[in-house]
């Protein structure tokens, strides 16, 4: 076996053997999976419910308010008053006024929830819009028929017409998790493996087995091939995570109780309506996902973009990374200053790609996600829009091409630092004599 | 003797140090050379080049005969650094035969050598510790058993007892000796002078980035000799006997006299003069200088701390 080969496996197995990996590996999907239901689980749980009893009602409110089990209960006929309503067991007394004065009054001991007390607001905008449409002559059996069939009537679907001339149903919140989700995947393992490189990178030095290895080996040798080993290392990762979380959220449905599941979903749907859709969870992302997983996406594009795309950020920063690992010493402070300049375009990346699944079009979008510094990150979050519609052939492969490259240049830049960092004690190096390195012959 | 290595005019400058300045010299094949130099001499530097780390700027290396070629020769040289290395985290039986696969030993090759070698060293139950379970002489013991498992050509050591027991300093002495007669070379680079006495033939000195002394222990000593002798009699010593321009007295005692010659004469002069005088001579010895001495002579003349200074090359 030629020499980096026999890096790559040291590293790969060195880092798949450990205990370290072997429990986060398994942990991971395990704790996201828990933290998704159990959210979701005490959402349920927690979400107030109050009972109100409601005096002065004019005539019409009674009829047109609708009590809601989950959260808030009018009871109309209550014989109460302001002293005795929680002695009778009422959460807060509603004071309807006369009518022409718009003083509504909700007297509680505790102060209402936002979701109890919007509640209330509409059912009593909802009472009072039904009345005045009944003293305009509206029978009440048509007024029920009318909200009855415009009650979720639409359903937007944004069909969007492809080259080869058929239609495509667009679906905006599954490219959005979509686009999100891999972006922020790539974006996190930048982080991670990364600072693996750099931390293995500085260990190599600080052991002094730099020195020792490099007698036998090219310094670029072991460079790349402990950056190799580690996408190696974050690849089965990945798999790993993927085939547990399918797993586990197939045999979810098996071993929770179809109630709670449903109860989860209709969880979901009362969100979506009070917060008129704009404010969807993650997990609710992911669900929606699984239901229209094969709707109008090219997975297999998609599947294969995300790979080079992680690959490809991977590899551009992880030289950089290695290349702050081999001038830092003991101090791991050392680190941090040098790191900024690396860290920023990422997190900057990560800026963009938020806005840009909102505007896939914009012009910062299209430059960030062809720029290597932060393709890898903005590139995912537009991809899933639709190639060739949202993303042009000639982008896509620009930005591809521009990422090679980046890589290649990072590498030379980073192997030429290595090779005297690794081997300089003492004093830490700046940028500015980083470069005078790799320009010297 | 066939040359193994030989350096020419081998010049390597840093931007604040000429740290190897136009350094020329040749080892003997089998022969045990040691490369002396005070701290910050340019020692590590100029192996660095011999191992192929660093490139020199001007200068060349060839091993047997050959052009050195950092990647294909680098099977050929085994080097042990000042700073020693090891993974702390993995097995040492693993660690070893990776060290030795990356040297272009097979797997199944290295495992066996390895097996020789522990058993050889005693070191046979460490196989599945780790090397942070092990002190300092103990990992100084791998670390010189990795170094040499492929068993190169030339073989380099940095200071290869420094933290080791008398014990275990005798046991890889012991293999130095042996693995010169089988022909291997052997680099020894170290401040102990008198570890350099008594193991190798041939001795450069750099200081300052210059060769300063290059020759056999032997012959160096002889040519740093100042015609100190030693003698020891039966008899007492007396005024008279010293009073004669064939010598001055360095040093008397009751029956021990050490002085120096007069370049004028030999020492059968002074062997006649004391016969003569009646003096029953127990023994007559040349004190030749040690490589401490000498070395100290050397490196003394110049400034102690290596100055920076702006290197435009």
């Amino acid at each position: 076996m030629n020499k980096i080969g026999l890096i790559i496996q040291r590293e790969y197995l060195t880092r798949v053997k450990n205990k370290t990996f072997i429990l986060s590996t398994f942990l991971l999907p395990v704790v996201m999976i828990l933290f998704i239901v159990g959210s979701t689980f005490f959402a349920i749980k927690s979400r107030e419910k109050r009972k109100v009893a409601v005096v002065n009602d004019p005539g019409f409110f009674s009829s047109n308010m609708k009590s809601d089990s989950s959260s808030v209960i009018f009871d109309f006929n209550a014989a109460v008053d302001s002293n005795n309503y929680e002695a009778k067991g009422y959460d807060g007394i509603l004071y309807l006024p006369p009518e022409g004065s718009r003083q509504y009054e909700l007297r509680s001991k505790k102060q209402f929830g936002l979701d109890s007390k919007g509640y209330i607001e509409r059912q009593l905008n909802k009472a009072i819009e039904s009345n005045l449409l009944q003293q305009r002559g509206i029978e009440k059996a048509t007024l029920d028929s009318i909200s009855k069939a415009s009650d979720k009537a639409v359903d937007l679907n944004n069909i969007v017409k492809e080259q080869d001339g058929k239609s495509r149903q667009a679906n905006a919140g599954l490219a959005y998790g979509v686009g999100f989700g891999s972006g922020i995947l790539i974006y996190i393992t930048m982080f991670i493996f990364g600072a693996m490189v750099m931390r293995g990178v500085a260990e190599e030095k600080m052991n002094r087995i730099a020195e020792v290895i490099v007698s036998s080996c090219k310094p670029f040798e072991l460079m790349m091939g402990k950056i190799i080993g580690i996408a190696g290392v974050g690849l089965t990762q990945f798999l790993l995570w993927i085939i547990l979380i399918f797993a586990l959220i197939s045999s979810m449905q098996f071993f929770l109780p179809a109630e709670t599941i449903q109860q989860m979903q209709d969880a979901q749907q009362t969100q979506q309506n009070m917060s008129g859709g704009a404010n969807n969870s993650m997990a609710l992302k992911i669900m929606d996902a699984k239901t229209t997983l094969m709707e109008g996406v090219n997975w297999g594009l998609i599947i294969f973009c995300f790979l080079f795309y992680f690959l490809g950020g991977y590899l551009f920063y992880a030289a950089l990374f290695a290349a702050i690992g081999s001038v830092i010493n003991e101090d791991p402070q050392e680190a941090q200053s040098l790191m900024l300049p690396i860290t920023m375009p990422i997190i900057f990346g990560f800026i963009i790609l938020t806005s840009s699944l909102q505007n896939p079009n914009s012009p910062v979008a299209v430059w960030a996600s062809l720029i290597p510094f932060t393709s890898s990150i903005v590139m995912m979050g537009r991809i899933p829009f639709g190639v060739p519609q949202t993303v042009p052939y000639w982008q896509l492969g620009l930005s591809m091409v521009m990422l090679i490259g980046g890589f290649l240049v990072t590498t030379w830049f980073a192997g030429k630092v290595y090779r005297t960092g690794i081997l300089m004690y003492g004093k830490k190096a700046s940028w500015k004599e980083m470069a005078k390195w790799a320009f010297r012959k | 003797m066939q040359n193994l290595l030989e350096v020419r005019n081998l010049k390597k400058y840093f931007a604040t140090q000429k740290a190897v300045d136009d350094v020329s010299f040749s080892i003997g094949k089998g022969s045990i050379f040691g490369l002396l130099g005070p701290n910050g001499a340019g020692k590590t530097t100029l192996l660095r080049m011999i191992t192929g780390i660093f490139y020199p700027d001007q200068g060349e290396i060839y091993l047997n005969g050959k052009p050195f070629n950092p990647v294909n020769d680098i099977g050929d040289i085994g080097y042990m650094p000042e700073e020693r290395g090891l993974y702390k985290k993995m097995k040492i039986g693993e660690q070893a035969i990776y060290l030795a696969q990356l040297k272009g030993l097979s797997r199944q090759e290295a495992r066996e050598k390895i097996k020789e070698w522990f058993v050889k060293f005693e070191m046979q139950s460490w196989w599945d510790k780790k090397v942070e379970d092990l002190s300092k002489g103990m990992s100084q013991k791998l670390q010189f058993v990795t170094t040499v498992l492929h068993a190169p050509d030339l073989i380099i050591l940095d200071e290869p007892f420094s933290g080791l027991d008398p014990v275990n300093a005798n046991l890889i002495k012991d293999e130095i000796f042996r693995m010169s007669r089988l022909g291997h070379t052997i680099i020894f680079s170290t401040h102990r002078m008198e570890q350099v006495e008594e193991i190798c033939d041939h001795i450069v000195l750099v200081n300052k980035g210059k060769k300063i002394l290059d020759g056999s222990v032997k012959q160096v000593k002889n040519d740093f000799k100042e015609d100190l002798f030693r003698i020891e009699f039966e008899d007492q010593i007396l005024p008279e006997h010293t009073a004669i321009h064939l010598f001055n007295v360095v040093s008397k005692n009751d029956r021990e006299l050490v002085i120096k010659k007069n370049e004028d004469f030999s020492t059968n002069d002074i062997l006649q003069f004391f016969i003569n005088k009646g003096l029953h001579i127990h023994s007559f010895n040349e004190i030749l200088p040690s490589l401490n001495d000498i070395f100290i002579r050397l490196v003394e003349a110049t400034p102690k701390a290596r100055q920076f200074e702006n290197i435009t090359a």
